[in-house]
């Protein structure tokens, strides 16, 4: 018997008995929507972190004060609290890395103190990060602007009250987001004019750089955020010149502070870190959190597949006395067990198939709500899940087919007409 | 003179739990082509068993049969298969036929098996007009009377040209009006195609229809014996 009448022969047996072959596929359908829209969400949440972390800027490092606990690490790795032996990093530090012949792997450098002000416009008022930047910060950063311009050099040398806010510190104070360029507020209590208002960057992992504000690092230095010693920073960022020369700018960085800050080997008093550094952290953690949330997943697919299992056989013994006449008419073992292998794997394609569908349909309403309640955050369906699921769902319809099958096939003819 | 069936010394041994009964013991008989045999015997006498060996359900446990020229004892499972498709036709007392299908469906399973894929439905067609089913092809069994599910069983039984045809008790689910009808079918396959016709009963009447009786009692030929008058 051919592949193409045990298939018609498959739905006719299955279409004869609805019910139950509606609610064996449900099991499928549940398993597979389950694998579908876990592994989406799963993506989605690599991707959406992917996403930001990329957006923090080009072939990114980061210095930070203090070295990193342990070998691990992660994105908390640098470890503040090492002790008061640690050397802050410096503006001359920072100079250092510039250099283009001790570091020629490095483009662009720019140094960052931070701090927290209350900002005020009229009678709004809020408490913001202060960044205080160098002109290089926009381009090692990405940062661009709706409208007007970033800090540049001038505005550094002049230490002048200038500040480039971003859009939500903006909405915050102006409930606008633009045509604000020339007007002036308030940072504790003394007047900047505004610049600059920044693109959207969306939620960073970095807390929101949307909900900031950035002024001239001289400016910042003189008058809002006092430091312990003279010209020191919170972190360096550091562009490297192209994505294959990070891990060697990395190796730059660290020999120049070593030098400079005269530590032994093994004992560095900083840590570098570089976006991928971010990016393998959060992809490994994601990484997890999908393979576990698929495994669960999974573990409900298997289930829907013991149900077919389950009413393939009650199906082989109902239909007892149908196998030993088909026996008598002349099917062959094989045919038999064709038959009943396509019936199962019939059940569980089409299982399959719903259930892509309908994990899609989760998927994409998980996607609305999350951006309904103001989360960047789209599952994606990728073909891999897609091929992933529907080639298990349908090793699942064969596995769990073949022993009622093979059970129907070894039935003797004999004893099987005998059976009412 | 054309033997289609030979079985010689025929014995078949099932095992009871611990104890091995014997079904058949050591029969021997020969069925000529185109001939009307009826088998009979009271329960228990290896009537079923006969059927089921004669039929190529079952093989021997020892002894020899021939069916059509191809010796049986020795075959595998799916040859089995094999010689039942192309050379026996099963009529059964509760018709057997498959709910799902239809007559014409129903009549198209032997020569699905045959892995007939050409002019299918007309070979089926034309078997359900020989058995006077025309008008009730796409019918499904419970849509036609016990007499016609019969018809389709007979239909489904001539349909790949058998050697013989193995009916058991093909009229015992009928009332006797329509019992008649269906022997009368048989024996007219019988005489317009030469069809060799082998009847399980334990009905005397319809065992004097045929050509020959043969009487098993406790798993051994009682008698063989020709029936006077019935000879056409």
């Amino acid at each position: 018997m051919s592949f193409g009448q045990a298939l018609l022969e498959a739905i006719e047996s299955l279409n004869g008995n609805k019910m139950r072959s509606g609610l064996t596929v449900l099991g499928i359908v549940i398993g597979v929507a389950a694998v579908i829209a876990m592994l989406a969400v799963g993506n989605g949440a690599q991707a959406s972190i992917t996403g930001s972390i990329s957006s923090i800027g080009t072939n990114l490092l980061f210095v930070f004060r203090g070295a990193r606990e342990g070998g691990g690490g992660g994105p908390g790795g640098p470890n503040r609290s090492s002790g008061n032996n640690d050397r802050p990093l410096t503006l001359e530090d920072a100079a250092a890395i510039g250099d283009p012949f001790a570091a020629p792997s490095v483009a662009a450098v720019a140094p960052v103190i931070q701090g927290n002000a209350t900002v005020t416009y009229g009678g709004e008022k809020t408490t913001i990060s202060i960044s205080g930047v160098t002109a290089d910060y926009k381009p090692v950063r990405n940062m661009e602007l709706s409208e007007g311009d970033f800090i540049n050099a001038e505005h550094i040398l002049g230490r002048m009250s200038v500040v480039a806010l971003g859009p939500d510190a903006a909405d915050t104070l102006f409930g606008r987001h633009d045509g604000i360029v020339g007007e002036t507020v308030r940072i504790e209590g003394q007047p900047f004019r505004v610049i600059g208002v920044l693109v959207s960057k969306g939620g960073g992992s970095m807390g929101s750089e949307d909900n900031a504000a950035y002024i001239p690092f001289t400016t910042a230095q003189a008058r809002l955020i006092k430091k312990g010693s003279l010209n020191q920073v919170d972190v360096i960022f550091a562009q490297a010149t192209s994505a294959e020369s990070v891990t060697q700018a990395a190796e730059e960085i660290s020999n120049i502070l070593r030098q400079r800050h005269r530590t032994p080997i093994g004992q560095d008093d900083f840590t570098v870190f570089t976006q991928q550094d971010f990016l393998k952290t959060f992809q490994t953690i994601t990484g997890v959190l999908t393979i576990f949330l698929g495994g669960i997943a999974g573990i409900s697919l298997l289930v829907g597949g013991i149900g077919i299992m389950n009413i393939m056989l009650v199906s082989v013994t109902e239909r007892t006395r149908e196998i030993g006449l088909r026996k008598a008419l002349g099917a062959r073992k094989k045919d038999i067990l064709l038959q009943f292998l396509t019936e199962s794997s019939l059940l569980s394609l089409v299982g399959g198939i719903i259930g892509i569908l309908f994990g899609w349909l989760i998927a994409f309403i998980v996607g609305k709500v999350a951006t309904a309640t103001g989360n960047n955050f789209t599952p994606i369906v990728g073909t891999d899940a897609i091929l992933l699921s529907t080639s298990f769902s349908a090793a699942i319809g064969l596995f769990f087919g073949i022993y009622p099958a093979s059970r129907a096939a070894s039935l003797e003819p004999v004893e099987a007409l005998r059976h009412e | 003179m054309d033997l289609v069936i030979e079985a010689r010394d025929l014995v078949k041994t099932y095992k009871m739990g611990e104890f091995d009964v014997q079904a058949l013991r050591g029969v021997s008989f020969t069925i000529t082509r185109g001939e009307i045999v009826s088998i009979m015997g009271p329960s228990g006498s290896g009537k079923s068993t006969m059927m089921n060996t004669l039929g190529c359900l079952d093989r021997p446990t020892s002894g020899e049969y021939i069916l059509d020229g191809e010796s049986v004892g020795e075959m595998n499972d799916d040859q089995l298969a094999s010689v039942r498709n192309r050379k026996v036709g099963f009529v059964f007392q509760s018709f057997n036929l498959l709910s799902r299908l239809t007559a014409v469906g129903n009549v198209e399973l032997p020569l699905r098996y045959a892995g007939i894929t050409e002019g299918r439905r007309e070979r089926a067609r034309a078997a359900l007009e020989k058995v006077g089913l025309g008008d009730r092809m796409t019918h499904r069994p419970y849509e036609l009377s016990g007499g016609q599910q019969q018809r389709v069983a007979v239909a489904r039984a001539i349909v790949n040209a058998p050697a013989i045809i193995m009916a058991d008790e093909p009229t015992g689910n009928l009332d006797s009006k329509v019992g008649k009808e269906i022997m009368s079918l048989l024996l007219n396959l019988n005489k317009d195609h030469g069809t060799t016709l082998i009847i399980v009963t334990h009905d005397p009447l319809i065992a004097a229809q045929t050509q020959r009786v043969i009487r098993l009692r406790d798993g051994e030929l009682d008698t063989s014996e020709e029936n006077e008058g019935s000879k056409k």
